[in-house]
């Protein structure tokens, strides 16, 4: 394959997906065959973009939120002080990715009720595992003989941090922090079924209308953000990777 | 000066460092040789307090090395590793840099001492700057390591088997690099290694650890002459025993009056490279010029076998 | 003696402290949408088991706070769970008014951190006794099976979960089984399509990559557009393919939710294999070269059982991935626990929400720790013949 052939159907696809959101309009003789008795082609209960706005808001804000936590955390017990918390972190890392999505979101509505609450913590709290998990691997898989040297070089254990560990730690947290988004990219679109304003609302309408125009837009417009931002993190990381000496399969 | 006195590390039951007591002169290298778990990491660690001993007392020029807080000390001693210990994500210059900057150097300064250490390496300043330390080979990133060491002009530098990295070709540039510069710096050096021959080579004096303990510290000649026990006197290795003493001695220290024929040996080349020569070209004896191609006399095989036996 | 403190003692401490004394350790509701109102431990038991329960925290509290000698941090932290699962029961019979049928007895937010707080204590002892894969299930089925004595007892009978339960027992069961039916099968699917498929990557290069990136874009699409998606497609075959409606596909129902739940399954099955085949030492496949193997030969005696462990962390992901996504096949009516997951949220009902939720956790968790046993077992077993 060209070089430049991923890029240019990425582009594409970027295109596309600009158009259909901004002036779905334009696309309703696309989706016409798709509905049955003079339905509606085009979602008509609100607007694409909106939702689609509404719906990265979501996903960024508790995306940010889970990153911060989760790397503070990662920190914590990779010190020396938090070192007894380890063992434990991980293995409850392993038992929360075990808790369905669906579930989260679903025991979340009891505690704070319907709207966009729910969605917000099911996310964090989802987001967390794999931007832990991430961190942690990254943090105590530091290469021995850097971290020696920098603690030779008369490094404090801030500097250590801040000069050594994170940057060098920086494409696997990504990694992490990618993973997350696109899991909360797709379980954001559950957060309708609990009343948040995400494209989920799309899906459920048709899927309540048995229209499957609507299933469809909504559930391209999703991928198509989820497989563009998958790539542009998948970039920045190789990026980071390839800078480090570190390549990546 | 380094005064180590009464140094013991223990973990738990396990005594790693046991009482050891060495001095080593300003200016001078001291090499300390031993096999892997002889305690001799631990020991040089103690050094700049990557390890905290449990008991005894280290004093670099008479000074506690526990008067300042530990990464201060660091700062004003170089270290260098095995595997150099680069870092990935900084440029070579950067990484050369990374002391200065922690001291707080400014920019000038910081970049002319980068420029002047990279030179010293045979590394061109604006070609090799901005790399990064993945593009560089193996010899390349040693001699980053030794330079990153050296950066804020420290008066020691603590070296853990900073060749055993390197292939047979490149580590004896390694080293004859390291000697030229300590002479230019005047560096007090304390190396780590477990190979006998680089010590030989390399120390003005040798401390032979076992079991955590020193059992022998003396110069290269004495330890080859006289081993003080049969544990240094295997490290030695009585087969290369003769060899190695030659190796110490110069050319023109073993000059006997008289001409020979056949090429002439520089002055300044090992004994044992002599013998070697004079053997392959199956002569008694060779002439020997100096530093200026003037013959000042000859070497002979009979000279050299006296010599290769202690006195 | 002198008196330390154990680092995470503090949290789990605090966490008791606040959820016995500040916290409502049950709700209770005049019916089962109304508001409920809380009662702490005391108001929630008769006086003297709610001075027991309060003195088994509390003490559970103190020894988690020390360093204590594991075996006393593991008896608490049993001791506590046990007792706050069968007083919660108590609870629930002593609160609800006799006769009252409507009422709704719940446990509150003291109640689960509590469980929370000694849960974490009991993982954190077993995390440090570093318990072997058979003895982790081991303990999975003690747990499982004092769970299951505490529902056929009937002790939890006056809880509003088991409330909802009751009402609706027999589709429970059905669900359920729907559930692990979805799950399992879609898993069996793939594992039968992905293993080759996997192989015949791992064999032609070419193939690779435009196979797994197909499989990722899959993955990106939002379980309920993929689940929605297939009925149409499913519609027409079962309208058009004769014999297909008599095998049960059709547009809406279980048919879809396989299908998707078998697509979703495919790119971890498939990439593990391809990982698990590509990571196989080239040494010991020239050696399998040397000696004479034929493909055939090397894939079977060298390579797959070499890659078998990466392979079953794929099934792994999968199980429980599908465990979870299951739940969504409700949503265009392919039964599962989601039914009452959606019905509850659809309702204001949390008690049908947590019906639905508690037992897809369990499921998942139970699978994700047998699933680690194995996975364990099969690659120490390796490691402990000589290489």
């Amino acid at each position: 394959m060209k070089a430049w052939l991923p890029a240019l159907l990425r582009l594409a696809l970027l295109v596309l997906l600009v158009a259909f959101i901004a002036s779905p309009g334009w696309f309703e003789p696309l989706l016409r065959p798709l509905t049955e008795n003079g339905a509606p082609a085009i979602y008509n209960q609100g607007s694409l973009l909106t939702l689609t706005l509404l719906h990265l808001r979501t996903v960024l804000v508790a995306t940010v939120a889970a990153t911060i936590v989760a790397v503070a955390l990662a920190i914590l017990v990779t010190r020396p002080a938090g070192a007894e918390f380890l063992p434990l972190s991980r293995s409850l890392v392993n038992i929360g990715q075990s808790f369905p999505p669906v579930a989260v979101l679903a025991l979340a509505v009891p505690a704070v009720g319907f709207g966009e609450k729910p969605t917000l913590i099911a996310l964090f709290l989802y987001g967390l595992l794999p931007i832990f998990e991430n961190a942690l691997t990254a943090l105590t898989t530091l290469p021995g003989n850097v971290m020696e040297a920098a603690r030779g070089a008369g490094m404090t254990g801030w500097q250590r941090l801040v000069k050594v560990e994170l940057p060098l730690s920086a494409p696997v947290i990504l990694g992490g922090i990618r993973l997350s988004v696109v899991i909360g990219l797709a379980t954001a679109t559950i957060g309708s079924t609990v009343a948040a304003k995400t494209l989920g609302e799309v899906i459920i309408a048709g899927l309540i209308s048995n229209n499957l125009a609507f299933v469809l837009q909504g559930g391209l417009i999703v991928a198509a953000l989820a497989v563009l931002i998958y790539d542009g993190l998948s970039a920045i990381e190789r990026y980071a990777a390839r800078r480090m000496g570190r390549e990546t399969a | 000066m380094i005064e180590i006195e009464g140094i013991t590390k223990r973990y738990d039951e396990t005594t790693v460092v046991d009482n050891v007591s060495l001095v080593i002169e300003p200016r001078t290298i001291a090499v300390i040789v031993g096999t892997s778990g002889s305690g001799k990491t631990t020991l040089l660690r103690m050094i700049n307090r990557l390890v905290e001993p449990t008991s005894g007392v280290i004093k670099l020029d008479g000074a506690d090395n526990r008067s300042v807080p530990d990464y201060q000390l660091r700062r004003s001693i170089g270290y260098a590793i095995q595997g150099h210990g680069l870092f990935p994500h900084r440029t070579v210059a950067q990484n050369i840099a990374t002391v200065p900057l922690l001291l707080g150097w400014d920019k000038d300064r910081i970049k002319a001492r980068v420029d002047e250490l990279m030179t010293l390496y045979q590394l061109d300043p604006q070609a090799y700057g901005p790399r990064y330390p993945h593009e560089l080979s193996g010899g390349q990133q040693q001699r980053v390591g030794v330079a990153r060491a050296l950066a804020a002009e420290p008066n020691v530098l603590l070296m853990d088997e900073p060749f055993g990295a390197l292939d047979p070709i490149i580590r004896t540039k390694a080293q004859e690099d390291l000697l030229a510069i300590q002479k230019r710096f005047g560096t007090t050096i304390i190396l780590v290694t477990h190979d006998m021959e680089e010590a030989v080579h390399m120390g003005d004096k040798i401390a032979v650890m076992d079991a955590g303990k020193v059992l022998q510290y003396a110069k290269p000649a004495e330890i080859l002459a006289r081993p003080a026990n049969g544990f240094v006197e295997t490290l030695v290795g009585s087969s290369e025993r003769p060899f190695r003493l030659l190796s110490l001695g110069r050319v023109r220290d073993a000059v006997e009056p008289g001409g020979a024929e056949g090429e002439a040996i520089p002055g300044d080349a090992s004994q044992r490279d002599a013998l070697a020569e004079l053997l392959w070209a199956g002569r008694p004896a060779l002439p020997v010029k100096d530093g200026d191609g003037k013959l000042i006399g000859r070497i002979t095989v009979e000279g050299l076998v006296k010599r290769a036996r202690p006195a | 003696m002198t008196f330390r403190f154990d680092k995470l003692g503090i949290v789990i401490a605090v966490v008791v402290a606040y959820a016995a004394f500040a916290a409502p350790f049950a709700t209770f509701r005049a019916n089962r949408i109304v508001p409920g109102q809380a009662r702490s431990i005391l108001e929630s038991l008769p006086s003297a088991l709610g001075a027991l329960l309060l003195a088994i925290v509390i003490v559970g509290g103190i020894i988690a706070l020390l360093k204590t000698p594991l075996v006393l941090r593991l008896a608490a932290s049993v001791i506590a769970l046990a007792a706050l699962a069968i007083l919660i029961g108590t609870a629930g019979g002593f609160l609800t008014p006799a006769g009252n049928t409507f009422a709704r007895v719940s446990p509150a937010s003291g109640f689960w951190l509590l469980i929370f707080a000694f849960t974490l204590l009991l993982a954190d002892v077993l995390t440090r006794l570093n318990l072997s894969p058979s003895a982790r299930v081991g303990a999975l089925v003690v747990a499982a099976l004092a769970v299951g004595a505490l529902l056929v007892s009937g002790s939890w009978d006056s809880l509003s979960i088991l409330k909802e339960y009751a009402s609706r027992a027999d589709s429970f069961w059905a669900e359920g089984s729907k559930h692990v039916t979805l799950a399992l099968g879609s898993l069996a699917a793939a594992v039968v399509v992905g293993l080759p498929l996997g192989i015949l990557c791992h064999r032609v290069e070419p193939l690779r990559a435009g196979v797994l990136n197909v499989l990722n874009i899959i993955q990106t699409i939002p379980s309920i557009a993929l689940f929605g998606l297939l009925i149409a497609p499913l519609g027409w075959v079962a309208a058009h393919v004769p014999g297909a409606a008599g095998f049960g596909i059709r547009g809406i129902g279980t048919a879809p939710a396989f299908v998707a739940l078998f697509l979703y399954s495919l790119l971890p099955v498939v990439a593990n294999t391809v990982v698990g085949l590509a990571g196989v030492p080239r040494a010991a496949n020239d050696a399998a070269r040397g000696m004479g193997m034929t493909d055939r030969q090397r894939l079977f005696d060298v390579e797959f059982p070499l890659a078998f462990p990466v392979i079953l962390t794929g099934i792994r992901i999968v199980l429980v991935q599908n465990i979870g996504l299951a739940t969504i096949a409700a949503l265009i009516g392919g039964g599962g626990f989601g039914v009452f997951v959606f019905q509850g949220v659809g309702q204001t009902a949390m008690d049908l929400v947590l019906l639905g939720a508690v037992p897809t956790v369990a499921l998942a968790f139970a699978a994700a720790i047998i699933l680690d046993a194995v996975i364990e077992m099969t690659s120490t077993k390796r490691r402990a013949q000589p290489a």
